[in-house]
């Protein structure tokens, strides 16, 4: 009985304890928390102040006036529209024909036993993984060659395809990895009935995989369109006219254009980021399980 | 007997598919590989190859065999590629020992839910999200000579602190602003891989009287092994080809020099050089190791 009262007494001395340990850690997170998106703050403050004010007055003045002028004047005088257009034409395609390839693979590979399906899942999972810079010279040279001997020298090079296949060639390794994982936790008996019912291949796709597939692509969507909308790599080395660029790889060159109007720049850089924070704000489920069902299978 | 049984049941099988069955399946393979071959593997492999040569990369019937010539300027004549893998083994260091387990302790502390994780969590993982080229300029505001952090130090512009072109502080600067999305993108994956640990084995713990820190070294960590391997490969691989935040910050200049953009200043632009092609090469080299323990861990269970 005694016993029981001291353990009892150990134990609430303890959780006190803990208690108090909590507060202090979630006090010492909470502090960094801030500091984390401090930086972000202090942009769009930046953004929201006029660049006179803030030259007559210096960055710890007190504004006068707060306004979206500096967002108005981003959109018209950075050709906003037109690089948000390009991000549009290379990640639309982009990300589509990264799951539907993606898918196809998957599919084979999980409700077909053929003997190659582990090696042919490694090499797409491998490929992924290369460092871009060892495929960049022969593509290149590639793209020039296949311009030149089809009559088209912007075919690819300099064009938003050629963008649009580097990067579903590399991601679609990733996507066929993330989606045949997925695939391993749907029970294989609703594939043997379509089967067994003598459904062709192509409807077992279509009527039976693709529906089930359906969360899975929606995470992965997501999750590759934050990624291929933050790529500046590729826009950069395979193309050359900077009004085909998208926004990412053309924000280097505004920097460097409007490098003295910091609240221009400021209000330029929000907005590039703005797609990216729609995704965290709405899709952020998606988003992280687009992330986890890659990385931590199983 | 057996093997006639096999066999028999494999060309049933094989008459299972129609023609126009094997032809749709084929298409679904091919089509996909013949990409994935053509624009990743080809070029990997004759990227090998160009890096024994000597290319100015104009036309095919100039390209001569060079040997291990390109290997050998990098190795000895080359003083900025010993200083990017000084700057890389840094990073890495830092990366390893600071940002990474801070991304560990984070997701361990948000997942026992303490006060306010809905909030940290959101904080922590926003800088995920923003492109490189967005995270460039935000620090930019906060770090250039009449930057927020000079005005803080009460620095004017005349004496302020160069943050990224003083030669001393530069590496600890840029490695905050990498921390910045690597600690998040690291506290990511642990949750994720957190929420699949028993529940029962943390209270048995804490009953047993032991404190957070014996129960996250000797119960949590050990049961996350796989989720382990692959942040140690992710911190390995994200330390080697380190490229995209140096770049926004100081262009093609040797500024900062680290492997990622010596592979990129000697391929990309004119005068591309097969040195370029070597650089990619040595990259590649020391990616095999973390690659490699990265498909083991995710095909443990395929390849039996």
């Amino acid at each position: 009985m005694s016993i029981d009262v001291e353990l009892q007494a150990a134990a609430i001395k303890y959780k006190n304890k803990q208690k108090v340990k909590d507060r202090f850690i979630s006090a010492f997170i909470g502090i960094f928390a801030i500091a984390w998106i401090f930086p972000i703050v202090w942009t769009v403050w930046t953004s929201l102040r006029p660049y006179k004010d803030v030259r007559a007055h210096g960055v710890f003045s007190m504004p006068k006036t707060l306004n979206l002028q500096n967002y108005a004047d981003a959109i018209s005088r950075m050709d906003l529209p037109l690089y948000f257009w390009n991000t549009f034409a290379i990640t639309v395609p982009a990300v589509f024909l990264t799951l539907f390839f993606g898918s196809l693979i998957a599919f084979v590979v999980s409700r077909y036993s053929f003997r190659w399906n582990v090696s042919l899942l490694l090499l797409f999972t491998a490929g992924n993984l290369l460092p871009a810079q060892l495929v960049f010279i022969p593509v290149f040279k590639m793209y020039i060659t296949l311009g030149k001997a089809v009559g088209i020298p912007r075919l690819l090079y300099d064009s938003p395809w050629g963008v649009v296949l580097i990067h579903v060639a590399f991601q679609m390794g990733f996507a066929t990895f993330v989606l045949s994982s997925y695939m391993k936790t749907v029970p294989k008996e609703i594939s043997e009935s379509a089967m067994v019912d003598g459904a062709t291949v192509f409807t077992h796709y279509t009527k039976v995989m693709l529906p089930l597939l359906r969360p899975a692509l929606a995470s992965l969507g997501v999750l590759m369109t934050t990624w291929i909308y933050n790529d500046f790599f590729w826009a950069l080395v395979l193309m050359s006219t900077d009004s085909k660029r998208p926004i990412t790889s053309a924000l280097g060159r505004l920097q460097g254009e409007f490098v003295t109007d910091y609240n221009l720049l400021a209000a330029g850089a929000v907005i590039a980021a703005l797609p990216t924070l729609i995704v965290f704000f709405v899709l952020r489920k998606q988003f992280v399980s687009g992330l986890t069902l890659g990385s931590t299978k199983g | 007997m057996n093997s006639t049984a096999t066999g028999s049941k494999k060309a049933h099988r094989r008459r299972a598919f129609s023609r126009a069955d094997r032809t749709t399946l084929s298409a679904f393979v091919g089509v996909p590989l013949f990409f994935h071959l053509l624009l990743v593997w080809v070029p990997a492999f004759l990227t090998i190859v160009l890096s024994f040569t000597y290319w100015s990369g104009i036309s095919i019937s100039r390209i001569k065999f060079a040997g291990l010539a390109n290997y050998k300027n990098i190795f000895f004549d080359t003083p900025a590629f010993w200083e990017a893998i000084q700057n890389n083994i840094i990073w890495l260091a830092w990366f390893a020992g600071i940002a990474t387990p801070l991304g560990i302790l984070l997701a361990y502390q948000i997942d026992r839910q303490i006060r306010g994780h809905k909030f940290y969590e959101t904080a922590y993982y926003l800088p995920v999200v923003l492109s490189l080229a967005v995270t460039g300029i935000i620090w930019n505001f906060l770090l250039r000579p009449d930057g927020f952090v000079n005005g803080l130090l009460g620095r004017d512009i005349d004496n302020a602190i160069s943050f990224f072109g003083n030669y001393h502080i530069n590496i600890y600067v840029i490695l905050t602003i990498a921390s910045w999305r690597h600690i998040g993108y690291i506290m990511l994956l642990y949750l994720a891989g957190l929420k699949s640990v028993d529940m029962a084995l943390r209270e048995a713990a804490s009953l047993d009287g032991a404190t957070e820190w014996q129960t996250f070294k000797k119960v949590i960590f050990p049961a996350m092994k796989p989720v382990n391997v692959i942040v140690i490969v992710i911190t390995i691989i994200e330390s080697l080809r380190a490229f995209d935040i140096v770049y926004i910050i100081y262009g093609s200049s040797a500024g900062f020099p680290i492997l990622g953009t010596l592979v990129f200043q000697n391929i990309a632009g004119e005068g591309a050089s097969m040195k370029g092609a070597a650089y990619a090469v040595i990259l590649f080299v020391l990616s095999i190791g973390p690659i490699i323990a990265y498909l083991r861990t995710t095909f443990k269970s395929d390849v039996q």
